[in-house]
């Protein structure tokens, strides 16, 4: 009986398990208009290649689901955070940093949120948002983070 | 600890014991050759106070890190308590292959202490030099890092670097939320201490001239852009330099310490500008749509050596110290950055990044000459001693298994030749080596 009622727990657990691999469908385990709706159903941020600031293709549609969202949202302060990966000098990534930021703004304002909305900042490669030193960590790392209050 | 702001240090030439030298000594080295060899030396300890075992281990220390001398070990000396009023028994010295022979005493007056110290030619038999020094007891670490200099000097005939600070970010912590905050040591790693409390990131921290200043940059709270702090390093006091709508950052002292020349941000351009100490008044020196940054003024204060990427990749550029007829100065492959300009004006250090490496390297002002002096996965930030001819830089090994990698500081001669890790109590970056320190 109770080799049984182990046997059926086995299979719930791998049954848990694939289902981790789904995305979530929009709006089920989140209130609509929470950061936590803009995070997981938007996507908080666009990534960059090696040394360039400008918008790829993949990030032009992320941002304009934000700006959509934002539009709809429109009490949350908004704060965009430039970071690089650590291939780069300290000073150089502070402004590259910054470059990417100002080019997540405009491209926002350019769909319509006030640019009296959105403000700035660059971490340059001071805080990373992932660890590591191989091409998939440095890929992670050359973002632009939209950050609601 | 405190230092003391100001210290009662008076030195003085000590008379020879032995007649004048009548021809140059033997006691020298040419540091630009190639492949010379170190000065095997003896430092006995200091005569007539405990703290002469102290003076003599700082001594030994210093010229040993510089790479040009080899310190003898004490336990192999024959001659014993040797001080500075009495001639060495000269063969005791050649039979342990010492070249040259440092030897001090140490006498109480009031207060004070008064260091003799001489430094023998062993080969020649005859005293190099000698100089007597009156000091408060609690100087006798600088006593050390005066007379380490005062050998350094008399036998390369460069000016000595011994008694100096370093200013650098202390790094603590996970890589994604790391504490960095700015501390100060001396060049050997004594007397660490902070300069910042951590509780938000502080980074590239520049000397005033009479190291009583720094500049660096602080973020302050998370919606805010970083700035540039002016803070005296006795009182901690510290100002905001400036409070623009951007980020200000790469802020840099102009020789004669009255102007700082910093990086400002604004819809996503870097320009350079300069402000005016006192008056706190702002001159713009660059307007491009590029990312201008990395500053640093020529020994004389009359050009300033930059990075810029308005060519499409960073490279170096100079131009006047009041802006205007800027020229890029590096053409080799890969990128160029954080120029850094001897205090002797003859070379320009760099990082430059090729491909998968880093490499610390110096080129001539005119951009000739270029040479690579230490590479490797992460090298960085070159900043130089007061003699224009050693280097220190921050050496980043690869983060692995989402742990963040040693950042350790480096020192190395502008051979290339001798590369030693400078002791700090934390991982270190970003360091920034002072002038002397006024006596």
């Amino acid at each position: 009986m109770i080799k049984a009622f182990a046997a059926v727990a086995a299979l719930l657990v791998m049954a848990a398990c694939s289902s981790e691999q789904k995305v979530p469908e929009a709006g089920t385990s989140v209130t609509p208009g929470s950061i936590a709706d803009f995070k997981q159903n938007v996507g908080d941020r666009v990534f960059f290649d090696t040394d360039m600031s400008n918008i790829r293709e993949d990030g032009r549609g992320t941002l304009a689901k934000q700006a959509e969202w934002l539009k709809k949202y429109s009490n949350y302060p908004i704060t965009i955070e430039g970071k690089c990966d650590e291939r780069g000098t300290r000073e150089y990534n502070l402004a590259l940093g910054e470059r990417r930021a100002n080019a997540v703004r405009q491209y926002l304002v350019a769909q319509g949120i006030p640019a009296d909305r959105v403000k700035t900042i660059s971490y340059g490669k001071e805080r990373p948002e992932v660890v590591g030193s191989d091409e998939g960590a440095w890929a992670r790392n050359r973002v632009g983070i939209t950050v609601l209050q | 600890m405190m230092i003391p702001r100001r210290t009662v240090l008076l030195g003085a030439a000590l008379a020879p014991l032995a007649a004048p030298m009548a021809a140059r000594a033997q006691l020298t080295i040419d540091m630009t050759r190639p492949n010379f060899e170190p000065v095997p030396i003896a430092v006995v300890d200091f005569q007539g106070d405990a703290m002469g075992g102290q003076i003599a281990g700082v001594i030994r220390n210093d010229l040993q890190n510089s790479g040009l001398f080899r310190s003898i070990a004490p336990g192999s000396f024959i001659e014993q308590n040797l001080g500075a009023n009495s001639a060495p028994r000269f063969p005791d010295w050649r039979n342990v292959g010492a070249q040259g022979l440092v030897v001090g005493s140490i006498a109480s007056i009031g207060g004070n202490i008064k260091v003799d110290f001489r430094l023998w030619d062993v080969l020649k038999g005859d005293q190099a030099t000698g100089l007597s020094f009156t000091s408060q007891p609690n100087n006798w670490r600088r006593l050390g890092h005066i007379i380490a200099d005062a050998v350094y000097k008399r036998v390369t005939g460069e000016e000595g670097y011994f008694d100096t600070r370093v200013a650098y970010v202390s790094e603590t912590g996970p890589l994604n939320n790391r504490t960095k905050r700015i501390a100060i040591m001396d060049q050997d790693g004594a007397n660490n201490r902070y300069i910042t409390d951590g509780s938000t990131i502080a980074i590239t921290p520049r000397f005033s001239p009479t190291l009583q200043e720094i500049v660096y940059m602080a973020y302050g709270d998370r919606n805010t852009p970083p700035k540039v702090y002016l803070q005296n390093v006795d009182s901690n006091r510290r100002e905001l330099m400036g409070n623009f709508p951007g980020m200000s950052f790469a802020p840099r002292f102009s020789p004669d310490g009255t102007k700082v020349a910093m990086s400002l941000s604004q819809d996503g351009r870097t320009n350079l500008y300069e402000m005016d100490v006192r008056g706190r008044g702002m001159r713009r020196l660059t307007n491009s749509p590029a990312i201008d940054t990395s500053p640093s003024y020529s020994n004389d204060g009359t050009q300033i050596v930059f990075n810029s990427d308005r060519g499409g990749s960073q490279q170096l550029y100079v131009m006047g110290a009041g802006g205007g007829g800027d020229r890029r100065i590096s053409f080799g492959d890969g990128r160029y950055a954080t120029p850094v300009w001897s205090p002797r004006g003859d070379y320009i250090a760099f990082t430059k990044i090729m491909g998968g490496s880093f490499g610390i390297g110096v080129m001539r002002p005119d951009g000739s000459g270029e040479r690579l002096l230490s590479n490797g996965f992460l090298v960085e930030g070159p900043t130089w001693a007061p003699n224009g001819r050693v280097l220190m830089f921050f050496r980043q090994q690869p983060n692995s298994g989402g742990r963040a990698g040693s950042v350790t500081l480096h020192a190395i001669d502008i051979t290339g030749r001798f590369e030693r890790q400078v002791p700090t109590p934390t991982d270190a970056s970003d360091p920034a080596w002072s002038p002397l320190i006024p006596q």
